[in-house]
């Protein structure tokens, strides 16, 4: 792989915190390496403004591996940046060229407000968890793990909802700001292991009902969550909470 | 002398026989026990939950925005359980013995085997909560092998273990916030611990959005804070990981133990440069199926496969036949780090083996093709089905690889380099988990007390789920049985007053600095002397020189740190100056630690004491003990000595040959 080094003007949302007024601010960085993350990139330019006695921009970071799902930031009009499958952390700048201008923008959506700068406040989706995004099972109850046999599909399947890292990338996406994506990962997740099932009806509606609550929108399969979700996870799970939550409701005791 | 209130009797029935006589807490006085547990990660969100399930009122905190992105969520490859589902041998006891042997004879007989006693309780707690493990067509679990053990005892959930488990404990911990068991408290940070007549009675936290600091009772504190990896800034840890909350319990009173037990892991994804913020592991688990090699001669700038056969060394296989790739850590890592210094490292910085799977698609793509009757001989038909295996099983740890390096791991091999992953040493507690500061409780990669000086892939999952779920809920009663008559202690009591006032002082004096060196230099300064003088490779001489130039760099620290903003808004700049300043403490001490302890064992290697082929050469006459650390004032440590008594193993030297 070749490398190279480039010098890049960054357009980057300022917003000292949730009541300010935010606003676009110009800067610059130089000697750019295409080997750098997106985010060293970003701790280049803070080192900068530290210096030079600025403000250094607020974001949301911690692992740096693209599993904790705390970095959020909103990358030329695409939340994550260019890359599919791919958080903002592992984002690397061999995506970019020298001269580029980079816009960066916090997650907007009302239901995440701004903290500072690009860090914005997702506990609503805690609160959803909250409302049945578990299977209650106390410390202790657990009869042997292979006494539950999964076949390898379902399990797999899964698996494959539960991957999602709670980034808030599908809410930042949607032009409804709906967080069905989020949502429905994890009843499908739950949904479809036998453990899951005694609680399948509530879990749903108790779900749904919160999501309404925080102020999330409603969903009009545009598929923009699909199409930018760093873990991948896929629209079919909608439909499948969709499945669920009608069933839930004709089951209405 | 330290007592660690190791119950008597047969080692296998120690944990029983504890749990037949503690003291119990009953259900109406639970409900007025406080208990505060700091870090939501395996052990915090476990025993958070599990608090709350029996019935205490339990505050969690943690830095993070939410609970559920703490670092355990990074685990990739799997966690060890006895559960012996293979039929090839595994047992209770072997997976303590394989964990006490692994950690090289430094770690405590009574603790290890409770480990590997309640290790199958995990699984079973975890498939209960609908933790989606990896399974066989039948539906049964299934398992894979991980280094330093020759039965197959590791769960898995793809290359995304932790993720899985931690969603799992997650979940329950939410649950309990939603039943009122639980108040969680997220972007606070632990700052201080506040003691009222030597028992521990709650802490100061700092409110990370605003900057404010608030005072919490608790009538007994958990600390599940995780390690401290990132003294050498540059680790696998999160970029937040810290050892704050742990340093502040030191300061206080607690001993911390062995704190030089640094593990080095051996597949990471290399430096690339100095805006290096941080290291990527690539699991343990890919070494089940790559070979690590270098070329034969130095300096061969050749791409790895255009490199032949003959002309490779692989020299874990070669040097340790009975093991081969799948050696221990701390073996494998010195290895790799013996060869590139000897000159024949590969990439552009020469620091950096091959871990290649080219063997294993060809393998893998046989048996498919057997399987599927296709023919044996259609060479890029096998690669493709091969390639397919691989991508299942290790999918998204190759993509991490591609996304990180631009390099394609299923036609080149990966370059990999050791980095620092986990800290076995840490607060020292007994066998209940209580600190020698009465109340104070330490979980998970925050204690010291498992995994001696090096641990075992996927046994730290094992540990912090075992701490939380199912010893914590027994000890801590053992303790908050007697406190049933004291009620809750108002934090306007004068010993918050004077805590509180300590913190912002501190923070007043950080911020009034005002000098010209930001926080991450000085971080990047105080990693470069550890990771020099305190990494895979120590010497007296180094160390003291590393005592000296921490010293120095932390002077330099109190005068010239530069901190932008201010102290009542959102404002990371100030929450890391914290940590760092914290970091540079601790520093000395290990640097301190490892230079007392003039034998090598495990992950602590010292150059004056190996074997003439190079192995580290342990002293048991000298040094069976553990050192746990005594804070005296900033400059000055006492230590104090756990002599470790083994009745049911005998220490030999370590073989994997």
């Amino acid at each position: 792989m070749e490398h190279y080094t480039m010098n890049l003007k960054l357009k980057i949302w300022r917003q000292a915190n949730r009541d300010a007024k935010g606003a676009f601010r110009n800067y610059e960085v130089s000697g750019i390496s295409s080997e750098m993350s997106f985010l060293e990139m970003i701790d280049v330019l803070n080192e900068k403004l530290i210096e030079n006695g600025d403000d250094p921009v607020a974001f949301d970071h911690d692992c740096r591996e693209g599993i904790c799902g705390m970095c959020s930031m909103y990358i030329n009009g695409r939340p994550h940046g260019p890359w599919e499958g791919t958080t903002t952390c592992q984002l690397h700048m061999r995506a970019f060229h020298d001269g580029d201008t980079i816009v960066i923008e916090p997650w907007r959506a009302n239901s995440f407000p701004v903290i500072k700068d690009l860090v914005v406040d997702r506990s609503a989706f805690d609160r959803i968890i909250q409302a049945g995004g578990y299977i209650s099972v106390n410390t202790g109850n657990a009869v042997d793990g292979n006494a539950i046999p999964i076949p390898k599909d379902k399990a797999d399947a899964s698996f494959a909802a539960a991957a999602c890292i709670g980034c808030g990338a599908c809410v930042a996406a949607c032009k409804n700001s709906s967080a069905m994506l989020f949502l429905s990962a994890k009843v499908t997740h739950l949904a479809l292991l036998p453990q899951g099932i005694p609680e399948h009806d509530s879990r749903v509606k108790d779900m749904v009902e919160r999501m309404d609550k925080e102020g999330f929108g409603a969903c009009s399969n545009t598929t923009a969550c699909e199409s930018v979700c760093p873990k991948e996870i896929k629209m079919t799970n909608i439909a499948y909470l969709n499945k669920e939550y009608l069933l839930a409701t004709l089951n209405n005791k | 002398m330290l007592d660690a209130k190791i119950p008597s009797g047969p080692l296998a029935e120690k944990w029983t026989s504890y749990k037949g006589h503690c003291k119990l807490v009953n259900p109406a006085n639970k409900r007025s026990l406080e208990i505060i547990v700091i870090g939501t990660g395996l052990a915090g969100a476990s025993a958070a939950a599990s608090l709350g399930e029996l019935g205490y009122k339990v505050k969690s905190f943690c830095f993070q925005d939410s609970p559920r992105r703490a670092h355990s969520i990074a685990a990739q490859g799997g966690i060890n359980a006895a559960k012996n589902y293979q039929n090839d041998g595994d047992s209770v006891y072997r997976l303590f013995y394989d964990t006490i042997k692994g950690g090289d004879y430094r770690s405590r007989e009574g603790n290890v085997y409770r480990l590997a006693e309640v290790s199958a309780n995990i699984i079973d707690q975890c498939v209960a909560q609908g933790v989606p493990f990896a399974r066989e067509y039948g539906g049964m679990l299934s398992n894979r092998s991980f280094g330093g053990v020759q039965v197959q005892r590791t769960f898995y959930a793809a290359g995304q273990t932790g993720q899985q488990l931690l969603i799992g404990a997650y979940q329950a911990l939410e649950r309990q916030v939603a039943l009122g068991n639980v108040e969680m408290y997220a972007r606070h940070e632990m700052l201080d611990l506040v003691k009222i007549d030597g028992k521990v009675r709650g802490i100061i936290a700092r409110n990370l959005m605003t900057g404010k600091l608030e005072r919490y009772f608790g009538h007994a504190v958990v600390l599940c804070s995780g390690g401290y990896g990132n003294v050498f800034y540059l680790s696998t840890n999160a970029m937040h990981s810290n050892v704050t909350a742990a340093w502040k319990a030191h300061k206080h009173g607690a001993y911390f133990a062995n704190p030089c037990f640094t593990q080095i892991h051996p597949t990471c994804i290399p430096v690339t440069g100095d805006h290096q913020s941080k290291l990527t592991l690539m699991s343990e688990s890919l070494r089940n199926d790559g070979r690590i090699w270098v070329p034969k001669s130095k300096d061969d700038t050749r791409k790895g496969n255009q490199i032949p056969e003959e002309e490779r060394d692989y020299y874990l296989e070669r040097r340790y036949p009975a093991f081969g790739n799948l050696v221990p850590r701390d073996v494998a890592s010195r290895a790799a780090k013996e060869r590139c210094d000897a000159g024949f490292g590969v990439g552009t910085s020469k620091q950096a083996v091959f871990l290649d799977f080219a063997a294993a698609i060809k393998r893998y793509g046989k048996k498919e093709a057997g399987k599927h009757k296709l023919p044996l001989d259609n060479e890029e038909e096998i690669i493709r089905l091969g390639k397919e295996v691989i991508k299942e099983k290790y999918g998204n740890l190759f993509d991490m690889y591609e996304k990180i390096t631009g390099e394609n791991p299923y036609q080149v091999p990966m370059r990999i380099y050791p980095a620092v992953h986990y800290t076995m040493g840490g607060l020292w507690v007994d066998y209940e988990l209580m600190t020698n500061v009465q109340g104070l409780y330490a979980l998970g990669e925050a204690n010291y007390s498992d995994h001696g000086a090096n641990r075992l892939g996927a046994s730290a999952l094992m540990q912090g789920l075992a701490d939380g779920y199912f010893v914590i809920p027994y000890t801590i009663g053992n303790y908050l049985a007697d406190e049933i008559r004291n009620a809750p202690i108002p934090t306007s009591h004068p010993a918050f007053e004077e805590a509180e006032k300590q913190v912002s002082d501190r923070i007043e004096t950080l911020m009034n600095i005002k000098g010209n060196t930001s926080v991450e230099s000085f971080h990047k300064k105080l990693g470069k002397i550890m990771w020099d003088k305190c990494g895979m490779a120590r010497n007296a001489q180094g160390l003291q020189e590393a005592i000296l130039e921490i010293r120095a760099l932390r002077e330099e620290f109190w005068k010239d740190l530069k901190i932008p903003g201010s102290i009542t808004e959102f404002n990371p700049e100030l929450d890391k100056a914290g940590r760092v300043a914290d970091f540079m403490e601790l520093g000395e001490l290990m640097c301190l630690d490892a230079l007392m302890r003039s034998e090598s064992c495990g992950g602590h290697f010292r150059e004056e004491s190996q074997t003439s082929e190079g192995e580290a050469l342990r002293n048991d006459a000298e040094f069976m003990f553990v050192a746990a650390w005594e804070y005296e004032n900033g400059r000055e440590w006492r230590m104090h000595k756990e002599v470790l008594e083994y009745e049911e193993v005998k220490p030999t030297q370590r073989s994997y040959k």
